[in-house]
C-alpha cells in the first residue's frame, strides 16, 4: 500500500458534526446519563450485528460456515446481554434486557449504521465482519483497562471471542481475495460497499467523551489507527486494495438517526413481543 | 431430528432410485465372489457386532444405508429452515440464543451424518445434489410450516421427541460410524426436546393468547408428528414390507414402526396432560387391557400426498436451500483456487 | 471395498473433450478430526469434515465439534493422508497376539498370600 492516507478519516466531512442533524438530540435519546447512553452504542452494536449475522442461519455458502456465522451471532448476543442489565442499573430504570431489546423505538437505539445494513453478499458480511471485529478488537483490549470493573470483565471475555471472528474473517477475505477471479472482484465491491459506514466507528460523540473522561470507555477515535492497520494487513495478504475514499459517509446511529433498514430490522426482531404486553417467553 | 416418514417400505421412492436398485442388485446376484464375502458380513451380523467402513459387506447394505444416512442428513439440513426462520423473530433475547444454538445443532448433526455417509464411498456434494434434484426425500414432517411462535415449542416437543424414538435405537444400528453418529445426536438432541417443552409450558401458564398459540400448534402438529415413524408395519398399508424387513434382519432398523409410535403416544400423552394440552385426537384414551393409549386413525393420505410433493412448504424447503448452495457456489470455488494456489506456491518455495 | 457406489454412467459424465466444463462441483477435501478431551488424555477420534484448507479445517473441526466444551485440544489431518490396515490384513496382523497370553499377568500362578503381587 503506497499512501498513508486513511481509508476511513479521509472522507469529506469532519467527525464531530452530529449537532447538524436535524432532530438530534442533545443529551441523548431520552436523556440517559452519558456513561449508561456510551455503553449502550456499545450493545447495540453486538445486538443489531447479532441479528444480522444469524440470518445466514440456511443461507450460507456451506453447512460448516451456518455453524461459524451462528457461533459469532451467539457470542455478539451475548455481549449484548451482559451489558443490558448492567446498563438498567445504572441507567436507574432497572430495565433488563429484552426491555431494551423488544421495546425501545427506533430513535432510542445507539447503534452505527454498519450493523443494521442489510445482508448482502458473502463477500458484504466478511467485509463487514473485518471491519467489525477489528474494531472491537481494539475496543475490547483498550476497555479491559476500564475504571468500571463490569465493563473491563465484560470486555475481556468478549476479547477472546472477537479475536476469534477477526481471524474467521480474515481467512476468508484473504481467501475471496486470493481466489478466484470473480471472488477477487465480489470482494473488492465489497470492501467499496462497506466504506461510507465505517467512519461513523471512530466518531468521537458526547457520550464517549464523557464515558472516556470518566477512565470507563475509550475515544472512538484513538483505535482508528490500529483498526485500519489490522485491516490493511489482511487485505494485502489478500490482493486487495483498501479503498481510500467514499463521496458520503453514514452518521447519527449513536444519536439514534438511523438508515431505512434499520426500522425493518427492529419490526422483525420485536413484534412478536410487542404484540403480547407483559408476556413471558 | 428424524422420522421414518421418508421411507415408503413398499415402493421405491421414485424412478431415479429405481434403475439404481435394480442395477445394484443384478450386480449382487452376477456376482458369486461377493456371495463369498458376504459370509464375514453374515457372521458379524449375527453375532451383532459392527460393521466398519473397509469390511467387505453386501452391496444392498451399502446402497440402504448411504440412502438412509443420507436421507437422515438431508433431514437435518431441511429440518434447520422452519425453526430457523424464526430466529429473528423470537420474542426474547433467551430464547434467540437457544433457538440459534439448536439450529446449529441442527446443521451439525447434518454434518456428522454426511461423514458416516461418507464412509461408504459417496462425496457429500453429489448427496446435496441428489438433495437439491429431488432424487432423495427428508422428513416429511418439514414440509408443514411453523405458523407462531408456539411452533417452535410444537417441533420441540413434539417433533425431536419423536425423533429422538426414534434415533435412540439407531445408536445401537449395525454399521459403526452410523451409530456412533447417532450417539452423538442423541445426547446433543436432549436439550431440544427439553427446551420444546419449556417453551409450551411457559406459555401455558402465560395469557389466554399465549395458551390459544401453544394449544392450536399442539393440534397441527400431534397428527404429523405420529406419522412421522412411518407406515404400519402390517395391514394394508404395509403389503409387501421389503425394506422393513432387510433392515430389521441387518441391523439398521431395530424397531418396527408401529411399537415406536405406540411407545411414542404413551410418553407423550401424560406429558401433554402435565402442559395442559389437549391432545386433537377424540379416541385417545388409556386401555387398561393392552396396556397402552388406543388412539385415532391417522390420515394416510395426507401423509403420502405431502411424502409426494404436495404438502404446504416441499417447494419453498428446497428451493431455499438450493438457492443457498447456489449463492454460495463462488465462494466454495474461491476457497478451493485458493487452496490450490497456496499448495504450489509451497511446491515453489520447496523446489 | 465390495464395489462402486456410484452407477458408472454417473463417473463416465463430463469426461468429453468438446463439453464445456460442467462436471458437478466436488466437495472440499475431507479432513479427520481428533480431539482431546480434558488435559491428560489422548486425542480420540471425533469425527470428520470438509475444508479448503487446514486453517478451515482446525476452524470447521471447534464449530462443529466442540460447541458444548469438548475439548482443549484439536488435531485435523487429511483423510487421503491417513494409511490404514486393511480388513483382509487382519489376520495376520492381529491373530498371531492371541496365543502369547504369557504376556498377561494373570497367565501366572502364585501362592494366594502372596501381597503386593
Amino acid at each position: 500500500m503506497s499512501s498513508d492516507v486513511s481509508p476511513v478519516n479521509s472522507t469529506n466531512a469532519p467527525a464531530e458534526s452530529e449537532e447538524s442533524l436535524p432532530g438530534a438530540a442533545e443529551n441523548g435519546p431520552s436523556g440517559e446519563l452519558p456513561e449508561a447512553a456510551y455503553l449502550l452504542g456499545l450493545a447495540d452494536d453486538a445486538m443489531v450485528y447479532a441479528q444480522r449475522l444469524s440470518e445466514w442461519m440456511t443461507n450460507a455458502p456451506q453447512i460448516e460456515e451456518d455453524m461459524a456465522l451462528g457461533n459469532i451471532a451467539l457470542d455478539l448476543l451475548g455481549q449484548a446481554r451482559a451489558l443490558y442489565p448492567y446498563i438498567g442499573s445504572i441507567d436507574g430504570t432497572g430495565r433488563g434486557e429484552d426491555d431494551y431489546a423488544m421495546l425501545r423505538d427506533e430513535r432510542d437505539w445507539r447503534n452505527v449504521h454498519l450493523v443494521e445494513q442489510e445482508r448482502g453478499d458473502f463477500a458484504d458480511e466478511m467485509a463487514r465482519l473485518l471491519w467489525f471485529s477489528a474494531y472491537q478488537v481494539e475496543l475490547h483490549t483498550a476497555l479491559t483497562g476500564s475504571s468500571d470493573d463490569v465493563v473491563a470483565g465484560v470486555a475481556g471475555k468478549a476479547l477472546k471471542e472477537v479475536r476469534y471472528h477477526l481471524d474467521h474473517a480474515s481467512l476468508w477475505v484473504v481467501r475471496l481475495g486470493d481466489g478466484t477471479e470473480e471472488s477477487h472482484r465480489r470482494m473488492q465491491a465489497a470492501l467499496e460497499r462497506v466504506l461510507p459506514h465505517l467512519a461513523e466507528l471512530f466518531d468521537d460523540d458526547e457520550a464517549s467523551v464523557t464515558a472516556a473522561g470518566l477512565g470507563v470507555g475509550v475515544l472512538p477515535s484513538s483505535l482508528h489507527d490500529a483498526v485500519v492497520g489490522r485491516v490493511r494487513r489482511v487485505t494485502d495478504e489478500a490482493t486487495l486494495t483498501l479503498p481510500e475514499a467514499s463521496s458520503w459517509r453514514s452518521r447519527g446511529g449513536r444519536a439514534g438517526i438511523h438508515s431505512r433498514p434499520m426500522g425493518y430490522l427492529l419490526a422483525e426482531m420485536q413484534h412478536i413481543a410487542r404484540s403480547h404486553p407483559g408476556a413471558t417467553w | 431430528m428424524y422420522g421414518n416418514d421418508v421411507i415408503d417400505p413398499n415402493v421405491p421412492l421414485n424412478a431415479a432410485e429405481t434403475a439404481a436398485y435394480d442395477e445394484a442388485a443384478a450386480h449382487v446376484e452376477g456376482r458369486a465372489v461377493g456371495e463369498a464375502s458376504a459370509e464375514g458380513f453374515d457372521a458379524l451380523i449375527a453375532a451383532d457386532q459392527r460393521i466398519e467402513p473397509r469390511d467387505a459387506m453386501p452391496d444392498k447394505y451399502r446402497e440402504t444405508l448411504i440412502r438412509q444416512i443420507a436421507q437422515h442428513a438431508h433431514s437435518e439440513i431441511i429440518g434447520m429452515q422452519p425453526e430457523g426462520n424464526w430466529i429473528t423473530r423470537a420474542p426474547s433475547l433467551r430464547r434467540k440464543a437457544i433457538l440459534i444454538a439448536k439450529v446449529q445443532d441442527e446443521a451439525g448433526h447434518g454434518l456428522y451424518l454426511y461423514s458416516a455417509a461418507e464412509t461408504l464411498g459417496v462425496d457429500r456434494a453429489e448427496l446435496l445434489d441428489r438433495l437439491h434434484d429431488g432424487k432423495q426425500k427428508y422428513s416429511s414432517i418439514f414440509n408443514y410450516p411453523t405458523l407462531t411462535w408456539a411452533d417452535n415449542g410444537a417441533i420441540g416437543w413434539l417433533v425431536d421427541g419423536a425423533a429422538i424414538m426414534n434415533q435412540v435405537p439407531l445408536c445401537r444400528c449395525s454399521y459403526g460410524p452410523y451409530a456412533r453418529a447417532m450417539i452423538r445426536v442423541c445426547k446433543e438432541e436432549s436439550f431440544h426436546q427439553r427446551q420444546g417443552f419449556e417453551i409450551l409450558w411457559t406459555l401455558m401458564r402465560g395469557t389466554e393468547a399465549q395458551r390459544a398459540m401453544a394449544q392450536d400448534a399442539a393440534n397441527r402438529w400431534w397428527w404429523p408428528a405420529l406419522a412421522m415413524f412411518g407406515p404400519p408395519d402390517t395391514g394394508e398399508a404395509a403389503k409387501g414390507g421389503g425394506h422393513t424387513e432387510q433392515s430389521m434382519a441387518w441391523g439398521i432398523k431395530r424397531f418396527a414402526n408401529d411399537d415406536l409410535r405406540q411407545k411414542f403416544v404413551d410418553m407423550m400423552v401424560p406429558q401433554a396432560d402435565k402442559l395442559g394440552i389437549v391432545l386433537p385426537d377424540p379416541d385417545l384414551r388409556w386401555n387398561e387391557e393392552r396396556g397402552h393409549y388406543d388412539f385415532g386413525d391417522i390420515d394416510w393420505g395426507e401423509f403420502w400426498r405431502v411424502l409426494r410433493g404436495d404438502g404446504p412448504c416441499n417447494a419453498e424447503r428446497i428451493e431455499h436451500r438450493r438457492s443457498a448452495h447456489a449463492e454460495g457456489a463462488w465462494v466454495r470455488e474461491a476457497a478451493t483456487a485458493y487452496a490450490a494456489k497456496q499448495a504450489s506456491r509451497r511446491q515453489e518455495s520447496a523446489a | 471395498m465390495s464395489g462402486a457406489q456410484t452407477p458408472p454412467t454417473e463417473q463416465a459424465a463430463g469426461t468429453a473433450a468438446d463439453s464445456p466444463p460442467v462436471a458437478p462441483e466436488r466437495s472440499w477435501p475431507l479432513w479427520e478430526v481428533f480431539v482431546r478431551g480434558k488435559r491428560g488424555l489422548s486425542h480420540v477420534h471425533a469425527g470428520s469434515l470438509h475444508a479448503p484448507d487446514a486453517a478451515f479445517a482446525l476452524r470447521n473441526a471447534r464449530d462443529v465439534y466442540t460447541r458444548r466444551q469438548e475439548g482443549v485440544s484439536i488435531w485435523v489431518v487429511r483423510a487421503d493422508d491417513i494409511t490404514a490396515s486393511s480388513p483382509d490384513e487382519k489376520d495376520s496382523f492381529f491373530d498371531p497376539a492371541a496365543d502369547k497370553i504369557y504376556r498377561h499377568p494373570t497367565f501366572y500362578d502364585v501362592p494366594d498370600d502372596v501381597e503386593y503381587l
